[in-house]
């Protein structure tokens, strides 16, 4: 055991971590929006917009997401068009190119969660909204929406468990993130042990708070207080 | 679409072994993953609290660290640790070990631990009475578990597992970081050698799906299959 280069890699590793915090907050935030737009199209009666609904999260949870990001990142650049219009700026970056897959794999999983979290309310509860005249669209905001959310809570903590997780995929692109500066310190000192403990202890550490945000928050909308 | 041809000019032969590569670590992954199930899940359902805490250990950390840091772990570590007991034995010449029984070790690893939690939770959820009727029957514990706990384990397992086999079938696609020739080293590779990365990537996301899509409908018979009778 080398413990000088453990608590040298810490701040290193420390650092890197920022990177993948930054990588998963973003792709969290605009995957849950997209998440909650499929989940709507998901529900919607029209067969066309239900079936690209569908298609589009079983594409995205089929594959594994590194193929998604090396498609974003490697393929689209292939392009002759998008190299010319505004859309280049983003693509051209790494970091933007694996926000952009982490969201879309994150969408399709969120999609499946807040759909079957829909499905899953009661038609009694819609029915009594519809019953004291409130209209259609105060009930789904009011009504379908914050129950949707608590139903989904523990579903969705394993989702952000698993899309940190996902984010290591970032440095397969270049990006410095927790994982890329482990991999780094690893095959220049050639000690796999000792930093794998210190990121590994880093990622536990973010699994473990999550989790109890999680475990905090079911516990405050919990329907029996 | 000649560069997908079979034969010299296109790439389809060699995507096709890479395929088949691809099932074979996800089938033996799974399979080791099975093997760290069998010695885990046990300890997770012990009454003692230390065997308890080595279970969850395991599942834990496996669980909440990324699968590309194990990946890192056994690639630059694995043949160290080889080394290092084999040199307890008095051998002490470099050993290598080749990339797919790395890779499939990492990845049954990780597999293993989600295993282990299926398991637990579909013994967990048989009833109780079962355990006890057995017992009162005088079935040895050999047949307790064989005869009786297994076939209702598994019915309540098998959608379970099925999810954990889609997990282990992409994870192997992170193994490609090691070398080993799957679906997606070759298509980086052939990405590389023609410079039409959309092309070979697409590809290798419609053989992802295709596998997918496979194994859901053959593990759908299982299901069938193990819960007859309900």
């Amino acid at each position: 055991m080398d413990f000088d280069l453990m608590i040298t890699s810490f701040p290193k590793l420390l650092g890197a971590t920022v990177v993948t915090l930054k990588l998963l907050s973003a792709s969290l935030f605009f995957g849950l929006f997209l998440g909650l737009f499929f989940a709507i199209l998901r529900l919607n009666k029209n067969i066309f917009i239900n079936k690209f609904a569908y298609g589009y999260s079983y594409i995205f949870r089929g594959t594994p997401l590194l193929v998604q990001i090396f498609i974003i990142y490697f393929g689209l650049g292939q392009i002759e068009y998008l190299r010319t219009t505004f859309l280049w700026v983003i693509f051209k970056e790494p970091y933007w190119c694996a926000i952009i897959a982490f969201t879309l794999n994150t969408g399709a999983y969120t999609s499946e969660i807040l759909r079957s979290a829909f499905q899953t309310i009661k038609p009694g509860i819609i029915e009594a909204g519809k019953s004291l005249g409130i209209s259609n669209k105060v009930i789904f905001y009011k009504i379908q929406i914050p129950i949707a959310i608590r139903q989904s809570l523990p579903a969705y903590g394993n989702e952000i468990i698993l899309m940190m997780k996902g984010t290591s995929l970032a440095s397969t692109v270049t990006l410095m993130d927790l994982t890329g500066v482990a991999k780094y310190i690893i095959s220049t000192t050639f000690k796999p042990i000792e930093v794998f403990i210190v990121a590994g202890g880093i990622y536990l550490f973010m699994t473990f708070i999550i989790h109890n945000v999680i475990k905090y928050l079911e516990k405050k909308y919990s329907f029996q207080q | 679409m000649e560069l997908l041809a079979f034969g010299k000019t296109g790439w389809g032969d060699e995507l096709f072994y890479a395929t088949l590569m691809t099932i074979a670590v996800s089938i033996t992954a799974m399979l080791v993953g099975f093997f760290f199930a069998l010695i885990f899940t046990p300890l997770k359902l012990s009454k003692y609290k230390t065997l308890n805490l080595v279970g969850n250990f395991y599942t834990t950390v496996i669980r909440g660290v990324p699968e590309l840091l194990v990946i890192y772990l056994f690639f630059f570590g694995g043949s160290g640790a080889i080394m290092y007991v084999a040199s307890i034995f008095g051998y002490y010449e470099y050993i290598e070990i080749n990339a797919f029984i790395t890779g499939s070790m990492a990845i049954g690893i990780i597999s293993g631990a989600y295993s282990t939690e299926v398991f637990r939770g579909a013994i967990q959820s048989i009833d109780k009475g079962q355990f006890e009727a057995a017992k009162v029957l005088g079935i040895n514990k050999f047949g307790q578990f064989y005869k009786i706990i297994l076939p209702q384990m598994l019915r309540l397992a098998i959608p379970n597992l099925s999810n954990v086999w889609q997990i282990t079938l992409k994870d192997t696609s992170l193994i490609s970081v090691t070398g080993l020739v799957e679906i997606m080293r070759q298509s980086y590779i052939a990405a590389g050698s023609t410079r039409d990365p959309l092309l070979f990537y697409s590809f290798a996301a419609v053989l992802y799906l295709l596998l997918t899509y496979v194994s859901m409908k053959l593990i759908n018979k299982l299901e069938v299959r193990y819960s007859r009778g309900y």
